[in-house]
């Protein structure tokens, strides 16, 4: 006898599924925002729990390449402001974190996914920062890609991620001057610091035009993502923007971009590169980079040696508000 | 209903964010982030949403302390104010080239 009353039921839940994917389809059409309460496809959810968390892992991770250099930037200028710059690292961190707990995910858990290896996080991140000059190429080229790709998520269709990359955006830009800036003088000084210069440009340039990701025709996300108004223009499209405003730059710093090909084409309006090399970019995202273990484990130390301070303020908490309930 | 993201399983609440961005502008919503206690939560939120003098004064919130609307009923609930639009200024044409009106 339960039986049909349970189809029923079904048939209705069905029915409400149907109106609510219009009413999404209907409000990506419109190039709307879904905010956190309405009803989404369980696709769109866990991408975006995927991207937005991924993004907030790099945004921690990446604070270790730096940090590397904190204690020994050559002035007491270049150190404050590689300190406001691993802050606002920490501080994108956690505005990512929030915009994708409201999509039902506890920090708690991501961090977890993150110490344990299961989570991925920008490859950039596993290289290597062995000298001053480094700092600079990451502002320039690491955070200028950044800025390339996160300039156009303001518009995400998802409103607290949208939101956190408006925020995002307004501080990269200060990350990514004061790199130039570094490589500039640099590039003013010393023969030595010169060759130290274009060393790291040397090393940087070709990982930061990965960072966009596979090429188009072996990026089988991206369709999706773009038809959701997650993503407003292909990786392709976005490294030759970058790539197009690079060379100017460079020809300011006065470094030479490692790229034999790298050759305007009239007929394109965009210059012509030589082929990326994707194997490296495969094997440092298959965990074979040169600081992938590094990362986790820096990462996954830092998480236990604060649990106590984290245990501690909770419980510090936990009796303030006993205290205040015995004495009402 | 509360705001969106609260758990209720991780070891710090979640708090929503409002910051004053000048004297005689409102507190507005920025984001949320998690604190043991209110305390924590005001300046983890001056860490966290004002590193660049963004505001004068923070207001935060326990998130699940925040009752909201039903999203859901989103259309019925907000129905009242259509084909009401005598309520706006706009509605009234007749006065039209009359000043100060």
């Amino acid at each position: 006898m339960t039986a049909p009353a349970e189809l029923s039921v079904a048939s209705i839940d069905e029915h409400r599924d149907d109106e609510a994917q219009a009413r999404f389809d209907d409000l990506i059409a419109k190039d709307s925002r879904i905010e956190p309460r309405d009803w989404m496809p369980d696709a769109y959810r866990k991408t975006l729990i995927r991207q937005i968390s991924q993004h907030a892992h790099s945004e921690i991770i990446g604070m270790q390449p730096e940090s590397n250099w904190i204690s020994r930037a050559p002035s007491l200028k270049r150190k404050a402001i590689l300190m406001a710059k691993v802050q606002d690292e920490a501080g994108h961190g956690l505005y990512l974190y929030s915009a994708a707990q409201t999509l039902g995910i506890g920090r708690e858990e991501m961090m977890q996914q993150l110490i344990e290896g299961r989570a991925r996080y920008s490859s950039i991140f596993n290289y290597t920062t062995p000298t001053w000059a480094d700092m600079g190429a990451i502002g320039w080229l690491v955070d200028g890609a950044a800025i390339c790709n996160q300039v156009p998520l303001c518009r995400a269709s998802y409103g607290p991620y949208g939101r956190a990359m408006v925020r995002i955006c307004k501080e990269e830009s200060f990350h990514q001057r004061q790199g130039f800036e570094i490589l500039l003088e640099l590039m003013q000084g010393t023969d030595e610091q010169k060759r130290m210069a274009q060393d790291a440009v040397d090393r940087w340039y070709w990982p930061s035009l990965m960072m966009f990701g596979p090429p188009d025709d072996e990026s089988p996300n991206s369709a999706q993502s773009m038809a959701w108004n997650i993503k407003r223009f292909s990786n392709d499209e976005l490294r030759q923007r970058f790539v197009g405003m690079l060379v100017p730059q460079a020809e300011v710093l006065g470094v030479t971009l490692p790229d034999p090909n790298l050759t305007w084409n009239e007929e394109r309006q965009a210059y012509d590169m030589s082929e990326i090399d994707w194997d490296e970019f495969h094997e440092v995202l298959a965990g074979r980079g040169p600081a992938n273990a590094e990362r986790l484990r820096r990462r996954r130390e830092a998480h236990e040696d604060g649990a106590w301070v984290r245990e501690a303020a909770a419980e510090y908490a936990r009796k303030q508000a006993a205290k205040a309930a015995t004495a009402a | 209903m509360s705001t969106p993201g609260e758990t209720g399983t991780e070891a710090w609440p979640l708090w929503e964010v409002f910051v004053r961005a000048n004297r005689g502008l409102s507190h507005v919503h920025v984001g949320s982030l998690h604190a043991p206690d209110a305390d924590m939560a005001v300046r983890n939120a001056r860490d966290l949403y004002t590193r660049r003098n963004e505001g004068v004064s923070i207001w935060v919130v326990p998130a699940d302390a925040v009752t909201t609307s039903d999203p859901d009923a989103k259309g019925a609930f907000f129905e009242s104010p259509a084909g009401k639009n005598y309520r706006h200024a706009v509605y009234y044409t007749k006065s039209e080239g009359v000043k100060h009106l």
